[in-house]
């Protein structure tokens, strides 16, 4: 998995070399009776300001702007997910992910989003908002609209 | 070429285009059911996106964003107690009329359409789908403008077999639609995969908001000046959250809207590029353009229909056709062989003469007469062509063009020309075709390699002998054995005769025959004898000769038997077996359909001429008429008491309203009177009826028949009509021997 930590240790202003460990990013879609989702997973500080992209789960940049929040923030920047791009996830399954998250976004404020988007569907920005603490990994966290549940585990 | 391009793909996609565009047909009447049966009612003239907006958000106070549909049904999405929901909205009053969901129906149609449910993968073969649709309309357009005679005839009246007239008429029908669809599918799949720039960037998220709350949407004067008509979507902001804005977008063009001062923060209209994108999109899906949808899911319908007619078409030439074994490509060929056939039957001389030429050495290609491509023969020594003739000299299918393009040439080819002719001399303009090709390619200079030699009635031995000299020309010997490829045969029984004319010194007969029995498998396999009616060709190989004569067909598959009419030839083969046959001896026998030889499908009225034993198809004609439709029957004989062929049954079907009139003339009684001058006596009549827009059937002998146009012509003159127009309508057909 592409390290998370250059990226976030820049746009986070963290001076000091961060010491990172493997995080996994459980998605689990509800059956919601659509084609394949769109998912875009990134950070923000407690005040909403977008520090960084994790994961874009669809291929085709086109689509991207239905992930309003996250485009809003990056006004639509592909740069942004440049090799952390994968495929749509389909209803009723999983996305998991593992990669390496600075030690120091956890119990530092900041808060993991999940931007959703389905064709024909309703777009879902900030389907997902959990913030990032220890004390909350591995607790499931139910979506609005087409996650059934988020989990982190550290 | 144009054919290939036209039969290969066609084959290769044809089960993938039935796919294809059966569910295109489907999902294209969704819009139109989605406009008749989903949109509760259209909103007041005038109604503004404020005062919906207000409607709204009385009874679902949590609406997060409202879209319209292209149709104009109307959806509201909220959240209600933490839990979301979508409501289609009745927006003369703001209620919610049902829970709004995307049908499941329609979503794995249109994964089916567009992906073959393959995602890119399956995008990417319906896209190659799309090509060939497009190959498949355009080559199918030029070669209908090629068969009909040019792009001013398109719509004219078709001729030949069944199968061929039906895929054109159907083709040039659903071509549009075909043309549109598939050139869309191809904009829409570029768009997909980002081929093509994608519409004109939106307008950015607004910088700078007041970051105050609580104008209500029903104020915000850009609300109010948009009519509902307009909307696409509007968003409202997140609830609590200050920095956020509403997000309108129009067919207009589409901006932000100020949560707190109702003003409008940015709008950029829908550039041009964007309107493009749209139309396209509209035009392929009918959303939007409902009836446009369902007339072109209609025209889709025409796709499986040609692939269906298409592939029997192709089976059917296969079949009609000899292969041409170890056919070289025009450019490496020494020798070209070109055809012009009508039946087919000169292809299998050109099988011949290709296969005698290959074990000479030579390298042979061998095409048909309308793909002659002079600066293709680059390696050609010689240019051969065999050229049938069809009615009065015309050119036959095969050969469609040729002269054309002769006569084009800037200069004669450096190669040299033999032309042999394929005729009957029983007709006048024997080889009349042949011959003009013989003329046109002298006059333009073209070296001929040896005079153009004929072919009566498909002589093998004639064949031989012009093979000789051919050889002789190219300096080796060259054996042509050619045996005329007669379609399989099946036994016919005789179950009655009725003899006439013995008196006259000319026996002829009505001879019936029992229909053959074919297993149900080879009729599948096309095997049997086939389908008929009244007017077909009934073909007879002789014992003792290796040529079919033919006999036009008295009695239809419905009759339940089959029926000729048959009289003796001073002299004649054929017509003498079949006169000494008894009821249980059997004769070898094989259907040729002649499409173009029977009544048209409608209630115009139908005149029947004909002499002798050309009486037989029209009074198979009679026979199936139904009574209401009238048709008149002018028929010429020797003597009533001799050769009145169907004379009882023609008093039977004048009773029961098959035949509307029975007009006879006899030519060797004190009368001596002929079927033109019975026509004559009736020109009035005969004038009214065609000007009704009867239909004119003659069969006989060929004098007769130019007796009869003779007369028809002084009969139509005072209207202006010719019986030269009426051919070219098909309201005049001629059967002649």
């Amino acid at each position: 998995m592409k390290t998370l930590l250059a990226t976030l240790a820049l746009t986070t202003a963290l001076s000091a070399p961060a010491l990172a460990a493997p995080v996994t990013l459980t998605t689990n879609l509800s059956n919601y009776g659509g084609d394949g989702a769109y998912l875009a997973l990134y950070v923000t500080d407690s005040k909403g300001v977008y520090k960084g992209s994790l994961w874009m789960a669809g291929g085709k940049a086109k689509y991207y702007k239905h992930l309003s929040d996250w485009n809003r923030a990056t006004g639509g920047n592909t740069a942004e997910i440049s090799g952390i791009t994968g495929a749509s996830v389909g209803a009723g399954r999983q996305l998991k992910i593992t990669l390496d998250l600075a030690d120091a976004l956890f119990d530092a404020g900041y808060e993991l989003h999940i931007d959703a988007a389905v064709e024909d569907f309703r777009d879902s920005p900030s389907e997902v908002v959990v913030p990032l603490t220890r004390a909350g990994a591995n607790k499931p966290v139910a979506g609005r609209h087409y996650i059934q549940d988020f989990t982190y585990g550290l | 070429m144009l054919r290939i391009l036209h039969k290969v793909p066609g084959l290769i996609a044809a089960i993938l285009i039935v796919v294809i565009t059966l569910s295109g047909t489907v999902l294209s009447v969704l819009p139109a059911w989605e406009v008749v049966a989903e949109v509760p009612s259209r909103p007041e003239a005038g109604l503004s996106v404020a005062t919906l907006v207000d409607r709204i958000a009385i009874t679902y106070p949590g609406v997060e964003q409202i879209k319209r549909s292209p149709s104009g049904k109307i959806t509201a999405f909220y959240f209600d107690g933490g839990q979301p929901g979508a409501e289609v909205i009745d927006p003369a009053t703001g209620i919610g009329v049902g829970p709004y969901q995307r049908s499941g129906f329609a979503r794995w149609m249109t994964n089916l359409h567009r992906s073959l449910f393959l995602d890119d993968a399956g995008r990417w073969a319906v896209a190659a789908d799309a090509v060939s649709l497009l190959t498949l309309s355009v080559s199918g357009l030029m070669l209908t403008a090629r068969r009909v005679g040019g792009w001013r005839h398109f719509f004219s009246r078709l001729r030949g077999p069944l199968t061929g007239r039906l895929h054109v008429e159907v083709a040039r029908f659903t071509v549009v639609g075909l043309l549109l669809s598939s050139v869309t599918a191809l904009f829409m799949v570029a768009s997909t995969f980002e081929l093509i720039p994608e519409a004109e960037n939106p307008p950015v998220f607004p910088r700078v908001v007041s970051e105050q709350t609580g104008a209500a949407p029903g104020t915000m004067a850009l609300l109010r000046d948009t009519p509902v008509s307009a909307l696409r979507e509007l968003t409202f902001p997140y609830p609590g959250d200050p920095t956020d804005v509403f997000h309108l977008i129009t067919y207009t063009g589409e901006g932000y809207i100020d949560q707190g001062t109702g003003e409008v923060l940015i709008w950029a209209n829908a550039g041009l590029w964007q309107r493009v994108n749209e139309t396209i999109y509209m035009l392929h899906t009918g959303q939007g353009a409902a009836l446009l949808g369902v007339i072109l899911g209609l025209m889709a319908l025409g796709a499986p229909f040609m692939a269906v007619t298409g592939a029997m078409i192709w089976l059917q030439s296969r079949r009609a056709r000899p292969r041409i074994k170890g056919n070289t490509p025009a450019g490496q060929a020494d020798t070209i062989v070109l055809v012009g056939s009508e039946g087919g039957s000169t292809w299998g001389f050109a099988a011949t003469l290709h296969r005698a030429l290959q074990e000479a050495g030579h390298k042979v290609h061998t095409g048909a007469m309308s793909g002659f491509r002079p600066e293709r023969y680059t390696r050609a020594a010689q240019v051969i062509v065999l050229a049938a003739t069809y009615g009065d000299g015309t050119a036959p299918t095969s050969a469609k063009g040729f002269l054309d393009r002769l006569a084009a040439l800037p200069q004669a080819p450096v190669m040299s020309l033999a032309v042999l002719g394929f005729g009957d001399r029983q007709f006048p303009h024997f080889c009349a075709y042949g011959a003009e090709v013989a003329r046109l390619a002298d006059q333009k200079g073209w070296t001929s390699l040896l005079p153009m030699g004929t072919i009566d009635r498909q002589s093998p031995q004639e064949f031989a002998r012009w093979g000789h000299a051919l050889g002789e020309a190219l300096g080796h010997p060259l054996e042509l054995s050619h045996s005329p490829m007669i379609p399989q045969c099946q036994a016919l029984t005789l179950v009655s005769r009725r003899d006439y004319g013995s008196d006259m010194q000319t026996p002829s007969a009505i001879l019936r025959f029992a229909l053959p029995q074919t297993g149900r498998i080879a009729r599948l396999m096309g095997r049997g004898f086939g389908k008929f009616s009244a007017g077909d060709l009934l073909g007879i190989v002789p014992e003792g000769a290796s040529v079919p004569r033919f006999y036009s067909l008295a009695s239809g598959q419905a009759d339940g038997f089959v029926e000729i009419c048959v009289s003796r030839h001073p002299g004649g083969l054929c017509s003498g077996q079949l006169l000494a046959l008894k009821p249980g001896d059997s004769m070898q026998g094989f259907l040729r359909p002649n499409p173009d030889f029977r009544p048209q499908a409608n209630a115009k009225p139908v005149i029947l001429i004909g002499a002798g034993t050309g009486i037989g198809p029209l009074a198979g004609f009679a026979r199936s008429n139904r009574p209401g439709r009238e048709m008149h029957l002018y028929f010429g004989a020797r003597h009533p008491d001799s050769d009145l062929f169907y004379g009882e049954e023609m008093q039977d079907w004048q009773g029961d309203g098959r035949l509307a009139s029975v007009t006879t003339a006899f030519s060797r009684t004190e009368t001596r009177s002929y079927v033109q001058d019975a026509l004559r006596n009736d020109a009035a009549r005969i004038a009214r009826l065609i000007n009704d827009g009867a239909q004119v059937l003659v069969c006989g002998g060929r004098d007769m028949a130019a007796g009869v146009a003779e007369a028809l012509a002084d009969i139509l003159a005072p209207t202006g009509l010719t019986p030269a127009l009426l051919k070219a309508e098909g309201h005049y057909v001629e059967d002649t021997y």
